[in-house]
């Protein structure tokens, strides 16, 4: 495996316009303001608009050879670097980087926080107005997939870009990438939609409302300015993680790495409902969970969480164009491929081909790969030699028709 | 690349939109691209087929012909490509119909089940045929509905299409010299290829024919 590279290629080199790029904020987090903010679809203007980002590898000089890397519901800009925050991995380190599928050394990358997150982008955690203030908490007005697509065309332009070559996403990233498709069609010459969907399920909403209830059930939530003592809801957020975690798994995956196998584990804490497991033993897939979700809240804020959840909740690209999923590709020459995995049920394969054959009735040109595999829905983010070949050879196959050297 | 998809491109104008039906490693559609730059795409049912196509470049998708044809708009595409697939479909005819509403041509290859080896298999053995290009027992074969050169005349007449083109070529995969005799070409050809388009009338109720093709 190729190490990821520690310090972007080009960080220093934004070729970035007259706006101030990097004033000192709070935040520390490579950023770009827009004074002029972004109405968003429910009316409300967030001014002045803050959007942190990374960028990965060089701009062609005819700025023709830029992919925008669109993150999932708790991912962030940090795709191929480790965290600042959390010391990890970039998330997709084993996808994007030099000479990997998604190829530094020929592609410019960029990755942007979403609008509502909080790494940095105008979220609930920031400050309601200019000159600071109490943050806006449960007050952040709700956003849209498509509200976070057009504050990254913000962005992208701010970085001289006028069409990416090619925008890629997996799962809440993937609903970007198809609400990039239906909005600004002329903006993208490649689309890769990843374990995704056109909408929300009522299946998903109703995990989304379990995790937003478990975190409203949290005592240290007080309404949603927890942050005035200090506090977070750290327990009801760890549920919503652990919840949700499942959901990205399968029942084959879940088998396979922790069975039924009990481990003995004299440092759980006692109360926190640690003390219903026999002689001090936790089945191996508890341990797991408890883990996910309290590494989870020490870098995510709960009410971002409640923010983009909604957002995904709202997601239907067919419902701004009549209930016709293929009017709102009408006429694009948008190159797309769409991938799902075998054992994904968060978003099945039936969803992805729905997506599929809604360009096809466009008449796009689209491929379509299903990836077998026992891994479920976060197969995207794992080790999957055949997914990669297939971004790898759709970009090469792109990049020759976009006349990409 | 086979010796029917070299026939089969001699068939297509360059700068055309091709689809094809069950394109397998997507050396035709490659081949269309490079020689003849052509916007071709491929649908495969073999998803290993799709993954490898896909990651060597192609525009290709996971689909069948019998149900997924219905999903593309009327004149989507000027060639449609049907090759070696025809008889191993679930409704034949319906492809049929579905490839010419939504391509202003299709191109159609397939085993001839009148190539004179099969028919003196049956006569003299008694038994299933069984040769190198229909080389699966009777019980596992996936061609269920071979037919004949004369068999595809018909249906071609039933339905109207026009036939612009055909050949017969043999078991060595030359060109058949049996060109004006279809009598000839359904006791010698191995393989028949044809060229066919719509009628200018509709043959089926199928969608409202000469829109204007989506232009891309």
């Amino acid at each position: 495996m190729v190490p990821p590279p520690s310090v972007p290629v080009d960080a220093q080199a934004q070729p970035i316009g007259p706006m101030d790029q990097n004033p000192p904020q709070s935040t520390g987090h490579q950023h770009a303001r827009f004074i002029d903010g972004l109405e968003l679809e429910c009316g409300a203007t967030l001014k002045p608009l803050t959007m942190a980002y990374r960028t990965y590898g060089r701009l062609s000089e005819a700025a023709d050879n830029a992919v925008l890397v669109c993150h999932a519901l708790t991912g962030d800009q940090y795709v191929a670097e480790v965290h600042p925050v959390t010391g990890k991995p970039g998330w997709w380190d084993r996808l994007v980087g030099p000479g990997l599928p998604i190829d530094t050394d020929r592609f410019f990358v960029v990755c942007i926080n979403v609008l509502g997150g909080c790494m940095g982008s105008t979220g609930p955690r920031s400050a309601r107005s200019e000159d600071g203030g109490e943050p806006w908490g449960t007050d952040f007005p709700p956003v849209t997939v498509r509200d976070m697509v057009r504050a990254q065309a913000l962005v992208v332009s701010r970085l001289g870009i006028d069409r990416l070559f090619a925008v890629v996403g997996g799962s809440m990233g993937g609903m970007q990438v198809l609400s990039w498709a239906a909005t600004f069609p002329e903006r993208v010459f490649a689309a890769v939609p990843i374990a995704t969907a056109s909408f929300h399920s009522a299946q998903n909403i109703a995990f989304n409302e379990v995790s937003r209830q478990a975190i409203f059930a949290d005592p240290d939530w007080h309404g949603g300015r927890y942050w005035q003592d200090g506090l977070v809801p750290a327990r009801g957020l760890a549920v919503a993680r652990m919840m949700a975690h499942i959901t990205y798994l399968s029942e084959e995956a879940l088998t396979r790495k922790f069975g039924r196998r009990v481990r003995t584990d004299p440092a759980a804490p006692t109360g926190n409902g640690a003390g219903i497991g026999l002689f001090g033993e936790m089945f191996e897939v508890e341990s797991y969970l408890r883990h996910q979700g309290s590494s989870f809240v020490r870098r995510f804020d709960a009410n971002s969480y409640l923010t983009i959840t909604r957002a995904m909740d709202y997601f239907d690209v067919a419902a701004d164009h009549g209930g016709d999923l293929a009017a709102a590709f009408a006429g694009t020459s948008t190159r797309f491929c769409v991938v799902s995995f075998s054992s994904d049920w968060l978003f099945p394969t039936a969803q992805s081909r729905a997506v599929a054959r809604a360009l096809n009735k466009a008449a796009a040109n689209v491929s379509f790969v299903e990836i077998e595999t026992d891994k479920g829905h976060d197969a995207f983010l794992l080790d999957e030699p055949d997914f990669d070949r297939t971004v790898r050879g759709f970009l090469s196959g792109c990049a020759e028709h976009a006349g990409l050297a | 690349m086979r010796l029917d998809q070299k026939l089969i491109a001699e068939m297509i104008e360059p700068n055309t939109r091709v689809l094809d039906i069950g394109s397998g490693d997507g050396s035709l559609i490659e081949h269309l691209f490079r020689t003849r730059n052509c916007d071709a795409r491929g649908i495969e049912l073999d998803m290993g087929e799709v993954t490898r196509s896909v990651a060597h470049g192609l525009p290709v998708m996971h689909g069948d012909a019998d149900t997924d044809l219905a999903h593309y708009p009327d004149g989507a595409f000027d060639y449609v490509v049907l090759s070696r697939t025809l008889q191993a479909v679930e409704r034949p005819q319906e492809v049929l119909r579905q490839m010419l509403r939504i391509g202003r041509h299709a191109v159609v290859s397939f085993p001839n089940f009148g190539y004179w080896r099969l028919r003196m298999q049956l006569l003299l053995r008694g038994r299933m045929p069984m040769t190198e290009v229909w080389g699966r027992p009777w019980y596992e074969t996936p061609n269920i509905h071979p037919c004949t050169v004369r068999d595809f005349f018909a249906l071609c007449a039933e339905e109207g299409y026009a036939i612009r083109r055909w050949m017969a070529v043999d078991d060595k995969g030359d060109r058949a010299p049996w060109r004006r005799s279809v009598q000839l070409a359904n006791l010698f050809g191995e393989q028949a290829l044809f060229l066919l388009e719509r009628r200018s009338s509709p043959v089926s109720g199928h969608g409202a024919r000469g829109r204007p093709s989506p232009v891309r």
